[in-house]
C-alpha cells in the first residue's frame, strides 16, 4: 500500500501565449506521503496545482491523480481530493456548524454521515464552545484547522493545502502540522505548499520549483546533502539564487 | 528618539487590538513587531501613521505627537501598509514619479537613497507594475516609500507571502537603508526574521509579551531545550506527549524540541523511554534556543 | 500646485490605460443616442388605419381610394359607428382612425367646408404624429386637385385628436432624457468608483499619510470626469443637432452653464456614495441603484411624472435629474431663458451645495 503512487506526473506542461508557467515537470507522490511542494513566487507553483486538482487544462503531459487522468476524468479528481487554501477557506458569514453542514453536502455526505463527522470534529479539535459562533469571529489560527478538517470531511485519498499556515502563529502552526501528521498516518497523502522552510523540513519528501521546472526533489535530509546546507532555508537560497 | 508609545489601547466593537502598549524606536534602530496576524500590528502602524485615534495613550513619531501634529508626522514618514499594491495600470516609473510629487519631490532629488533599490527594477520602468514579480513589486513599493526621504520608515508585513530568497533580499536592503540613517519599523509574521532586527517586541493578542534585543530575548528563556529524532515524526510527538516529565513538545524542522520539568533532567532517561516505546534511530542532543521556542513560551 | 497637476496627470493615466471602460465612456452616449434616434423614425409604412363613413359618397370614396394606394397606409376595416373606434383601438389593430362626417360630398359643394376627424392612437407619439402629418398632406393634395377650376375653393377640414397621449411628447424629448442619464453615470459612479478603487487597493491609506491634503485627492479625482462629462454632453448635442436635426431652440450658452451645474451635482453625489462604500461593487451598486434607476424612472424622461401615483410625484423632486430634465427641454425644445427656468436652478445649486458640504464633512482624513 505504501509504495503506491497516488499522484503520477509526467512532462506536465502549462503555457499562457508565449509564457510557459509551468515546464514539463516530473513526479510521483506515494500514498501517505507528506510532499511538501516549495518554489519562489512566481516559480508555478499555484499553476501546477490548479492543474492536479483539475481546474485546469495542462498544455502537454501526462497526469493521473487518485487514479484519473486530469485530462480526462476532472470530475473524478474533484471527488476523491480535498482542498484547502489560505485565500478560501471557510464562509465567515456562516457558524461552524453550518460551513461543516454545507461542505460535507457539497461533497455528498448523507446527513446522518454529516451529523457523525461533526460529532467527532467537535469532539478532536475540541469545538465545543464555538460551534455556533460565526466563523468571521474566529482567530485566524482556529479558521485554518476547521478548514483543514472540512476539506477531509469526505475522506479524500489526497488533500492539498496551499499555503494553510501563512500568518498563523508559532504554536498554531504547530498544532497544524501535528493534524498534517496524523492525517498522512492514517493513509490520505498530504500535498503542501509554505513559505516557511522549517515547515520543508517536516515533510517526507520537498520538490523545489525555479522558473517553471522542479531543479530539486527529494527528502530534507538528502537534500541538505546534495546542496551542503545545513538548513531547507540554504538550500532554498542557493537553489533559487542559481 | 524616534518613536515613543505610551500605554496605547484601541478598542473596537467588542475587540481589544491594541492593549495598554508601551514602547520606544531609537534614532536610527531597526525595531521588529514580531507576532501572528491578529496580533495587532497594524493598527499599531495606522495609529503612529496617524491614520487611526488610539483610545488611550500617547504616541510621538519623530517629535511630533500623532493627534496634534499629525500634518508634520506625514511629511516625514514612509509608509508601506500590509496590503500595499501600488498602481497596477501604471509603469514602474510613473509609479515612482507620482509619489515624488505628491511629496513635493522629484525622483532625481532624492535618487542616492534609492539607487541600489531601484537599479534592480529599473531594467523593466516601463512595465506596468501589475506585471512585475512579487519580489520587484515589493521593491518599487519600497521605492515609493522612500522617495521623499523620510525620517522615520513603517513597513507593515513587507514579506507576508514572499518567498525566501525575496526576504532575504528584502531585509539586506533595511540593513543598508538603516546604515543611512533611517529608522525603521517594520512587522512581520515569520519569527526567523527577528534575528535580524536590532530590537524586537514579541506581540500577541494586543498585548506585548517581551521587548528587547534578539540576543537577550532567547536568554530570558527559562529552560534547557534539546533536539529530538527518531524515524517516525509522528509517533515521537506521540510518544514525548506521553512521556510524564515533559514539559513541552514542539516539532522544529528536522527535530523536535523538548524541554523537561526536571531541573536535573539526564537525555539519557528519556533515550530509554523513547527505546521502550519503540523508536529506532534516536538522537538527542542540546540546542540553542530561538526566538520561536520564547514566543510560544511566552504566548502559551 | 505641482501635487495636485501631478495627482490629476495620474488620474488621467488611470482613464486612457483602462480601455474597456474607456469604451463605455464614450460609445455609450453613442449608441444611446442612436438607438433612441433611429428607433424613433420619421418613416411610417402601411400603417394599418380603420375608416368610419359616415357619408359614402363620391368624395368620400375617393379621399379613401387615395389615402389606399399611397404606400403609408392600409386600410384595415370599415367600422360602422363610433362605438367601435374604441374597440379597434384596444385590441391594438390599427393606429388611426378616420371619420367623414355625414353629406360630406353635399357639405362640401354647398358650404365649401367639410370635416374629416383623424383619431390617432398616441400611445406611440411619433407615430401618432407622423400619421397625421401624412393624412394631412393628402387630404392637401387632394384638395389642390377638385380646386383647380373652381373660383371659390373648397375646403377640407381635417380635426386631428390624439388619444391615450393628449400632450403628445415630443420626438426630441429622448435627448434631455439621454443627457441627464449619460451626465449622471459618468460624473457619480465612474468618480465613486475611481475613489473606493483606491481604498481597495491601499494607495488611499498612503494618500491620507503624505502631505497631499484630502481636497486636493478630491478635486483631483473629480476634474478628469469633469472634462469626460462636458465632452460627453458637446458629444450628444452635436448628435442630435447633425444626425437628428434637432434644432436647439435657447442659448447654447445657456445650456453649457446649466449642464456644467448638473455635473457637478452628480460628481458631489458620487464622492458622497465613495465615503460610505469600501468597494468599488458597493459604490457601483449604489450608483446604479440609488441613482441610475431614480434618474431612469422618477425624472419624467420616460414617464410622465403627471401621471405617477401621489408618493411618486413627491418623491421626484428630490430627484436631481428631474429638474435638469425640465431646464434642458426648456432650453433645447422650448428655448427659454433663465427667466424662465431660474427656480429649478435654484433647487440644483441649492442640492449641489448640500451633497458638497456632507460629502466634504463624511470625507475622512483617518481611516475610522
Amino acid at each position: 500500500m505504501k509504495s503506491k503512487n497516488v499522484i503520477k506526473v509526467e512532462n506536465l506542461t502549462k503555457k499562457f501565449g508565449d509564457f510557459t508557467a509551468v515546464n514539463k515537470i516530473s513526479f510521483k507522490v506515494k500514498t501517505g506521503e507528506i510532499f511538501g511542494f516549495l518554489g519562489a513566487n512566481g516559480a508555478g507553483k499555484t499553476t501546477a496545482m490548479k492543474m492536479l486538482i483539475g481546474i485546469s487544462i495542462p498544455t502537454s503531459g501526462d497526469a493521473q491523480v487518485a487514479g484519473f487522468d486530469v485530462f480526462k476524468n476532472p470530475e473524478d479528481i474533484k471527488k476523491n481530493i480535498g482542498y484547502m487554501s489560505q485565500k478560501f477557506a471557510l464562509y465567515d458569514d456562516l457558524t461552524v456548524k453550518e460551513n461543516i453542514t454545507f461542505f460535507g453536502g457539497i461533497y455528498g455526505l448523507s446527513r446522518k454521515q454529516i451529523e457523525e463527522k461533526r460529532c467527532l470534529l467537535v469532539e478532536e479539535l475540541g469545538l465545543q464552545d464555538i460551534v455556533n459562533e460565526l466563523v468571521g469571529s474566529l482567530p485566524l489560527g482556529w479558521k485554518q484547522k476547521i478548514s483543514f478538517s472540512v476539506a477531509l470531511l469526505h475522506n479524500p485519498k489526497i488533500v492539498f493545502l496551499d499555503e494553510p499556515t501563512g500568518g498563523v502563529d508559532p504554536i498554531t502552526r504547530r498544532q497544524f502540522w501535528e493534524m498534517i501528521y496524523k492525517t498522512a498516518n492514517n493513509g490520505t497523502t498530504v500535498f503542501v505548499t509554505t513559505h516557511y522552510m522549517d515547515e520543508a523540513e517536516y515533510c517526507d519528501r520537498v520538490s523545489i520549483m525555479v522558473d517553471g521546472k522542479i531543479e530539486a526533489l527529494d527528502t530534507p535530509t538528502k537534500l541538505k546533502e546534495q546542496f551542503k546546507a545545513d538548513t531547507m532555508n540554504d538550500v532554498f537560497l542557493k537553489l533559487a539564487r542559481g | 528618539m524616534s518613536i515613543l508609545v505610551k500605554n496605547i489601547t484601541k478598542t473596537f466593537k467588542n475587540l481589544t487590538a491594541v492593549n495598554n502598549i508601551s514602547f520606544d524606536v531609537k534614532e536610527g534602530e531597526l525595531f521588529g513587531l514580531i507576532g501572528p496576524d491578529g496580533a495587532g500590528k497594524t493598527t499599531i502602524f495606522r495609529i503612529l501613521t496617524t491614520l487611526l485615534f488610539a483610545d488611550k495613550g500617547e504616541a510621538i513619531v519623530a517629535d511630533y505627537d500623532v493627534v496634534k501634529d499629525y500634518k508634520s508626522i506625514r511629511n516625514n514618514v514612509g509608509y508601506m501598509p500590509g496590503k500595499f499594491s501600488l498602481y497596477q495600470d501604471l509603469t514602474v516609473e510613473e509609479n515612482l514619479a507620482f509619489f515624488a510629487t505628491i511629496f513635493g519631490t522629484t525622483i532625481e532629488k532624492n535618487y542616492d537613497l534609492i539607487k541600489d533599490i531601484y537599479i534592480q527594477i529599473e531594467p523593466f520602468k516601463t512595465r506596468r507594475a501589475g506585471k512585475l514579480s512579487g519580489g520587484m513589486k515589493q521593491k518599487l513599493a519600497l521605492c515609493c516609500a522612500l522617495i521623499h526621504k523620510p525620517k522615520v520608515l513603517f513597513l507593515d508585513e513587507p514579506t507576508t507571502g514572499v518567498d525566501p530568497v525575496s526576504r532575504k533580499e528584502f531585509w539586506e536592503m533595511l540593513k543598508r537603508l538603516q546604515k543611512k540613517g533611517i529608522t525603521i519599523l517594520v512587522s512581520t509574521p515569520y519569527m526567523d526574521e527577528a534575528a535580524l532586527c536590532d530590537r524586537i517586541a514579541l506581540i500577541q493578542d494586543g498585548k506585548i509579551l517581551e521587548i528587547d534585543t534578539p540576543q537577550e530575548i532567547v536568554k530570558h528563556y527559562p529552560k534547557k531545550i534539546y533536539d529530538v529524532k527518531t524515524d517516525n515524526m509522528y509517533k515521537l510527538i506521540e510518544c514525548l506527549n506521553t512521556y510524564e516529565h515533559h514539559y513541552s513538545v514542539y516539532p522544529f524542522g528536522e527535530f523536535v524540541h523538548y524541554t523537561d520539568k526536571r531541573e536535573d533532567f539526564n537525555p539519557k532517561d528519556l533515550q530509554l523511554f523513547l527505546e521502550e516505546m519503540g523508536a529506532v534511530n534516536i538522537t538527542i542532543q542540546p540546542t540553542e534556543t530561538t526566538i520561536e521556542d520564547t514566543f510560544m513560551e511566552l504566548a502559551k | 500646485m505641482k501635487r495636485f497637476i501631478g495627482f490629476i496627470k495620474k488620474e488621467f493615466y488611470h482613464i486612457f490605460r483602462d480601455r474597456r471602460s474607456l469604451f463605455i465612456l464614450f460609445g455609450m452616449p453613442i449608441a444611446q443616442i442612436m438607438l433612441f434616434g433611429f428607433a424613433i423614425t420619421n418613416e411610417i409604412n402601411n400603417v394599418d388605419i380603420a375608416i368610419l363613413d359616415h357619408s359614402k359618397d363620391i368624395t368620400s370614396q375617393e379621399i379613401i381610394n387615395k389615402i389606399a394606394s399611397s404606400k403609408y397606409f392600409s386600410i384595415k376595416q370599415l367600422i360602422k359607428n363610433e362605438a367601435e373606434i374604441e374597440a379597434v383601438f384596444k385590441k391594438g389593430k390599427v393606429k388611426a382612425v378616420l371619420i367623414f362626417e355625414k353629406d360630406f360630398s353635399k357639405n362640401l359643394t354647398k358650404e365649401n367646408n367639410a370635416t374629416i376627424q383623424i383619431i390617432t392612437d398616441a400611445t406611440d407619439p411619433n407615430t401618432a404624429n407622423t400619421i397625421s402629418n401624412y393624412t394631412n398632406s393628402i387630404l392637401q393634395k387632394y384638395q389642390q386637385e377638385i380646386n383647380k377650376n373652381i373660383k371659390t375653393p373648397y375646403q377640407i377640414v381635417p380635426k386631428t385628436r390624439m388619444v391615450y397621449n393628449p400632450e403628445l411628447k415630443s420626438v426630441f424629448m429622448f435627448v434631455p432624457g439621454v443627457m441627464t442619464i449619460i451626465l449622471m453615470l459618468v460624473s457619480a459612479m465612474m468618480t465613486s468608483i475611481s475613489i473606493t478603487r483606491e481604498k481597495e487597493l491601499g494607495t488611499m491609506e498612503i494618500l491620507l499619510v503624505s502631505p497631499i491634503k484630502p481636497f486636493q485627492v478630491i478635486v483631483g479625482k473629480v476634474i478628469p470626469y469633469v472634462f469626460l462629462s462636458i465632452i460627453n454632453a458637446i458629444v450628444i448635442v452635436l448628435l442630435s443637432i447633425f444626425i437628428f436635426k434637432m434644432p436647439i431652440q435657447g442659448s447654447l450658452f445657456l445650456l453649457g452653464v446649466e449642464s456644467v451645474l448638473f455635473i457637478i451635482t452628480a460628481l458631489a453625489l458620487g464622492i458622497l456614495i465613495s465615503t460610505i462604500s469600501a468597494t468599488q461593487q458597493t459604490a457601483m451598486m449604489i450608483s446604479l441603484m440609488g441613482l441610475m434607476l431614480p434618474t431612469i424612472l422618477l425624472s419624467g424622461f420616460i414617464f410622465p411624472i403627471a401621471s405617477m401615483p401621489l408618493p411618486l410625484q413627491v418623491i421626484s423632486n428630490i430627484i436631481p435629474a428631474k429638474w435638469f430634465v425640465i431646464i434642458l427641454k426648456g432650453i433645447m425644445l422650448k428655448g427659454v431663458g433663465l427667466t424662465f427656468i431660474w427656480k429649478e436652478t435654484l433647487i440644483l445649486v441649492v442640492m449641489t451645495l448640500f451633497f458638497i458640504a456632507l460629502s466634504i464633512k463624511k470625507y475622512k482624513i483617518r481611516l475610522e
